[in-house]
């Protein structure tokens, strides 16, 4: 069994979700790949080749594949998948963008989101919102799949000394053209990958009190995230959001602040290993899923929080 | 400038889904169906470029039993001009949805197709982009944004840490985020004028597409359920609990 993991990079750096692809990749047993699709992208295909466990990275570097549009990845990946049994991506933006787009290139279906292997063609995946978990079961002779990165443990960064293999195939589908990108710039650890997260809701009441949760993810050095409702309020940017339409996060010490606790937002962090929630209604469904809750104005406790750390 | 949207029949976002006892599937007896909320927000944005003067025609396009005429009509009420409902039964599965699509848009010729990033049933956020693969139009997923200028359409997309823009060529397919638009309610004339707009039906044979499957859903169960926790007195406690009870901070 060939399984091949598709990268997430910048061009510059391997993000931390392709080691729990990877691991994901290594439950499915076999040989595990990895392909590096980029421009001038060198320094991932090294960072790749050191990846724990795998056999060799393909590196296609080309400037049509330099921001990674679905059109030409995709036909990339299918032509790559002849030689492989298994198509893996982290469940990414990107993930999500180009995986499906090579699986009907394929005439196979996609596995989406895997929260884990259970044989070699059955999987377990979340439907609903994550109020049900799905085992399914794949009768397509290529499986193409994303992996949920919080339910998968990242494979070590280091100790791989895969050979790394440069791919000359160039695919322009020319029907897409980059502009830009505008990406939060902040100092702060990222959201999915964070070890704390602190994140504000609707009781926040505003934009400008969210500075209150600043001050606490420095002393923890946590990403600051928010709910869906505080988004839609306005509070914050999309890119905040945690939760089944957001980011899906898995943090070591999640503290909610003014979340109510909505189906859609539990879906996002419930599986985060220790959650305090910080809300004035006792009677708040966040407080169910919280190991310890504070029954308290937010405005009182956040400033003692802060002093106490 | 004609555009295709795809509608899907789900179950309502307020209903708390649960999987049946005996583990063979979730349980949907007697809940209340609507349009899925990603689909609504593609007609939506379909609808305000048709008032813009940028679209022409609107076809609601859904695949499923004969149940989801109930969101095609739906579709019209909100503005749509046609409907087309490919009659399949079961639950067919993001691939297949994909290749009828692809069957409707070789009718139709449409230049623009808006559809949901994914349903809120199966959580797959497929179809729109195998759409892409199957018709080789570009795609414009996640889109939180889009202007239509001289045969091509720029989009701004949700991606991780950001917002991507992107150009794509005309005809291409756009799926829907959240922060796209906020959909309007059907008024009640709509919805009586709605009842009088044409539907048209298709077989999957009609649209010459063999529909398979690739994924079999096995059992299902409730996710994991967390021990209950404790509250607190104080923030006093809180921090104490965490440095030496959790020890998740030091």
């Amino acid at each position: 069994m060939k399984t091949l993991v598709i990268a997430e990079h910048d061009n510059s750096t391997l993000k931390a979700a392709t080691l729990n692809a990877v691991a994901a990749a290594q439950a499915m047993g076999g040989e595990v790949d990895i392909l590096v699709a980029g421009a001038n992208c060198g320094a991932v295909a090294d960072a790749a080749a050191q990846v724990s466990g795998v056999t060799k990275v393909v590196c296609a570097d080309n400037p049509a594949y330099e921001h990674q549009l679905a059109e030409n990845v995709s036909l990339l990946i299918a032509e790559l998948g002849a030689g492989y049994d298994n198509l893996l991506a982290a469940s990414t933006a990107n993930g999500k963008n180009i995986m499906p787009r090579a699986a009907a290139l394929l005439d196979v279906g996609q596995i989406s989101d895997i929260l884990s292997v259970e044989g070699a063609d059955t999987f377990k995946r979340p439907i609903y919102a994550g109020n049900v978990i799905a085992t399914v079961q794949s009768a397509d002779p290529k499986k193409v799949i994303t992996v949920r990165t919080t339910a998968f443990d990242a494979v070590a960064a280091e100790g791989g000394s895969a050979t790394i293999e440069a791919c000359a195939s160039v695919h322009d589908a020319g029907v897409s053209r980059f502009i830009r990108e505008e990406v939060a710039q902040s100092d702060r650890p990222e959201l999915t990958s964070a070890s704390v997260v602190i994140s504000g809701g609707r009781g926040m009441q505003n934009g400008d009190n969210f500075s209150l949760l600043e001050g606490i993810a420095d002393k923890l050095n946590a990403a600051i995230g928010a709910s869906r409702a505080a988004v839609d309020a306005g509070f914050v940017p999309n890119d905040y959001q945690v939760g089944q339409t957001g980011k899906i996060v898995a943090p070591d010490l999640y503290i909610a602040v003014g979340i109510s606790g909505a189906i859609q937002h539990l879906a996002g962090m419930k599986d985060s290993k220790v959650i305090v929630a910080i809300n004035k209604d006792e009677d708040a469904p966040i407080f169910q899923v919280a190991d310890y809750g504070l029954v308290a104005d937010l405005f009182e406790a956040l400033p003692e929080l802060e002093a106490a750390i | 400038m004609k555009a295709l949207v795809a509608v899907k029949r789900v179950v309502d976002y307020n209903v708390k889904v649960r999987a049946k006892a005996d583990g063979s599937d979730v349980d949907l007896n007697n809940v209340k169906m609507a349009i899925n909320p990603f689909c609504e927000i593609a007609v939506e944005e379909a609808v305000r470029l048709k008032e813009a003067g940028t679209v022409s025609e609107i076809i609601a396009v859904s695949v499923g039993e004969s149940s989801c005429q109930e969101q095609i009509r739906t579709a019209l009420a909100l503005g749509a001009d046609r409907g087309i409902h490919v009659e399949v039964e079961g639950k067919p599965e993001p691939l297949s949805i994909a290749k009828l699509l692809k069957g409707v848009i070789e009718k139709e010729s449409p230049d623009l197709v808006i559809m949901g990033k994914q349903s809120i049933d199966g959580d797959n956020n497929q179809t729109g982009q195998m759409l892409g693969a199957l018709t080789g139009m570009g795609q414009g997923t996640f889109a939180s944004e889009i202007k239509i200028a001289d045969g091509a359409i720029e989009v701004i997309r949700e991606v991780d840490g950001g917002l991507q823009t992107v150009a794509l060529t005309l005809p291409a397919i756009i799926t829907t985020d959240l922060r796209l638009n906020e959909p309007r309610y059907a008024s009640l004339p709509n919805i009586m004028k709605a009842k009088k707009k044409p539907l048209d039906t298709y077989t999957p044979e009609d649209l010459s597409v063999a529909v398979t499957s690739h994924v079999t859903q096995v059992s299902v169960a409730p996710p994991p359920e967390r021990a209950a926790g404790i509250k607190v007195e104080d923030v006093a406690q809180l921090v104490d609990k965490l440095k030496n009870e959790a020890k998740v901070i030091s």
